[in-house]
C-alpha cells in the first residue's frame, strides 16, 4: 500500500471539481487525483501513492544525482585503470 | 521506465558499493524506516551486499504490520453487519484479526471491496445509496493525503452513508520510541522518502540533534539505498550528526504544503497504539471534530473490543528491530504468507513477507546475527 511509484502525467481533466490525470507506469494507465500537485501537467513525472500525486520529480535533481553516482563510477574506474 | 531504471544500474551500485568500503572505518548499525526500503533491500540483497560491519536493521515503517488488531477487530465486526460495504487497501486483507480476516469473512458472504485508492471508497458510496460504506483509513503520512481528501470530498458531496475507520500513524514518533528504547542499537536512519516528500524533514532536525544521529532521507530504488547507507556512514565516520536528503528529485525541505494542509483539517494527532509495539504518544491521527459524523467507530459503536495475538509471533521484535524473522521459531514452517500468523508476513513491505519471498533460510541465521 505505501509503495509509491513516479508515473507520466498524459492527459489532465477534471472529475467531479477534482484535477485529474491519466497517468503512465510505464504502460499501465491509471487515474491519479492531482488536488496536491497543482501545478502538475501533461509531461512531468509524478510521484503516486494510492491514486494521488504526492510530489512532482524534479527532473534536474534527479540528474544532479546520477551525475554525481556517474561521476563515482569514473573515479573508481579510473583507480583500477590507470 | 524513467527514474526507475536509472536507479537499478548494477555498474553504479558496485561503484557506490566500493565507495562505501573505503569509507568505512567501523561497524556501523543503520535502520530503514520504512517497509517499502526494506523490500527493496532484502530483495536485491543490499544488506548482504555491504562491507563487513555494516548493519541494517529493518524498522516498523509496514503500515499493514503496525495496524493495531482492535482496528482490525473493529473492521470485521462491521464487515458482518448486514447492508454493509467494508472498503479497504488489498494488503489489508489478509492481516489475521484476534479470530479471523477480512478475506475469509469475504468468503463467508460479507461485502469487502479492495480499492486502489480511497476516492473509490467514495464512489462507491454515492453509487450505493442505500448501503454504509465504510473505508478502513490505515497507513503513514503517505497515505493521509488521500485518506483526509475521501473525507472532504465525501463531506462535499452530502454523502451520509460514507464513513472512515481510522488508524493513521506518525514516523517521528515511532523513531523517537525506537531511540529511546532501553536496547536500542540504531546510530543512523535511513528516513522513509516518500513520507518526507508528503512531511518535509524539519521534523527530523530535533531527532537528529537530541540522539545525536544522522537521518538521511531516502528514495526507494537500490542506488538510492546505497547512496543513503553512504551518506549516513560518511557521517557517523566524520562525528556529523544531521539531516541530509538523498532523494532531491522527490522531496523538498518543507513538503506538499497543499497534503499538510488537509491533513491537518482532517485530522489531529492522537495517541495511538502500534500493533506488536505497545502505544505511542502523539503518533497517530485522528479525525478531527469537524468530520467526526464520518467517523465509523462512533457510527457503528464498535469502540471496545478486547484482542489476542497469536502466542508465536514475535512481530513486536520484528519490528522494533531487536529480531530478525529468522529468530522467530514459526518463520517458514508454521507461519508464511499462505498462512501468516502475524501481519509482518501479510504485506510485501513485512519484513517476514520480504524475507519469506527472498527465500532467506534460517542456517543464514549466524550470518544475520553478526
Ligand atoms: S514469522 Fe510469522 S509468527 Fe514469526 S514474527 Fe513473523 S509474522 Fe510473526
Amino acid at each position: 500500500m505505501c509503495l509509491g511509484i513516479p508515473g507520466l502525467i498524459t492527459e489532465v481533466e477534471p472529475v467531479d471539481g477534482l484535477r485529474t490525470a491519466t497517468v503512465d507506469f510505464g504502460g499501465v494507465r491509471k487515474r491519479v487525483c492531482l488536488a496536491y500537485t497543482p501545478a502538475a501537467g501533461p509531461g512531468d513525472y509524478v510521484i503516486v501513492h494510492v491514486g494521488f500525486a504526492i510530489s512532482v520529480v524534479d527532473a534536474a535533481e534527479a540528474e544532479r544525482t546520477l551525475a554525481v553516482l556517474r561521476a563515482m563510477d569514473g573515479v573508481l574506474e579510473q583507480e583500477l585503470n590507470p | 521506465m524513467r527514474y526507475l531504471d536509472e536507479y537499478r544500474d548494477p555498474v553504479l551500485a558496485r561503484a557506490l558499493l566500493a565507495e562505501l568500503a573505503q569509507v568505512t572505518t567501523r561497524p556501523w548499525t543503520l535502520m530503514e524506516v520504512c517497509g517499502g526500503q526494506t523490500h527493496t533491500i532484502v530483495r536485491q540483497g543490499i544488506d548482504e551486499l555491504l562491507p563487513g560491519g555494516i548493519r541494517m536493521i529493518h524498522g516498523p515503517g509496514c503500515p499493514v504490520c503496525v495496524t493495531p488488531l482492535e482496528i482490525l477487530d473493529q473492521a470485521m465486526a462491521i464487515a458482518q453487519r448486514p447492508g454493509t460495504i467494508l472498503a479497504s487497501f488489498g494488503d489489508m486483507l489478509r492481516v489475521p484479526g484476534s479470530h479471523t480476516d477480512l478475506l475469509s469473512l469475504r468468503a463467508r458472504g460479507a461485502d469487502v471491496r479492495v480499492v486502489y485508492s480511497p476516492m473509490d471508497a467514495v464512489d462507491i458510496a454515492r453509487r450505493s445509496p442505500q448501503r454504509q460504506v465504510v473505508f478502513l483509513a490505515v497507513g503513514f503520512e503517505t497515505t493521509a493525503p488521500a485518506n483526509a481528501m475521501a473525507v472532504l470530498h465525501a463531506a462535499e458531496l452530502g454523502l451520509t452513508n460514507f464513513s472512515v475507520l481510522v488508524s493513521h500513524v506518525l514516523v517521528p514518533p515511532a523513531m523517537t520510541a525506537v531511540l529511546t528504547a532501553a536496547d536500542c542499537r540504531v546510530q543512523g536512519f535511513l528516513a522513509a522518502g516518500h513520507v518526507c516528500a508528503v512531511m518535509g524533514w524539519t521534523e527530523y532536525e530535533p531527532l537528529a540533534a537530541t540522539f545525536r544521529v544522522p537521518i538521511v532521507v531516502t528514495g526507494f530504488e537500490p542506488l538510492d539505498l546505497l547512496e543513503g547507507i553512504l551518506m549516513a556512514v560518511r557521517q557517523l565516520e566524520q562525528g556529523r550528526h544531521e539531516v541530509e536528503n538523498q532523494y532531491a528529485r522527490a522531496v523538498r525541505r518543507h513538503g506538499n504544503d497543499e497534503a499538510q494542509r488537509a491533513i491537518r483539517r482532517v485530522f489531529r494527532v492522537t495517541d495511538r497504539t502500534w500493533r506488536g509495539i505497545g502505544t505511542i504518544p502523539a503518533s497517530g491521527l485522528a479525525l478531527t471534530g469537524e468530520f467526526a459524523a464520518l467517523d465509523a467507530q462512533r457510527r457503528f459503536g464498535v469502540g471496545r473490543l478486547t484482542a489476542r495475538e497469536h502466542p508465536d509471533c514475535v512481530a513486536g521484535d520484528i519490528l522494533t528491530g531487536t529480531k530478525t524473522p529468522l529468530d522467530c521459531a514459526a518463520y517458514g514452517t508454521r507461519c508464511t504468507p499462505r498462512t501468516p500468523l502475524g501481519a509482518p508476513m501479510v504485506s510485501a513491505e513485512g519484513t517476514c513477507a520480504a524475507y519469506h519471498s527472498a527465500g532467506r533460510r534460517r542456517p543464514a541465521t549466524s550470518r544475520a546475527a553478526r
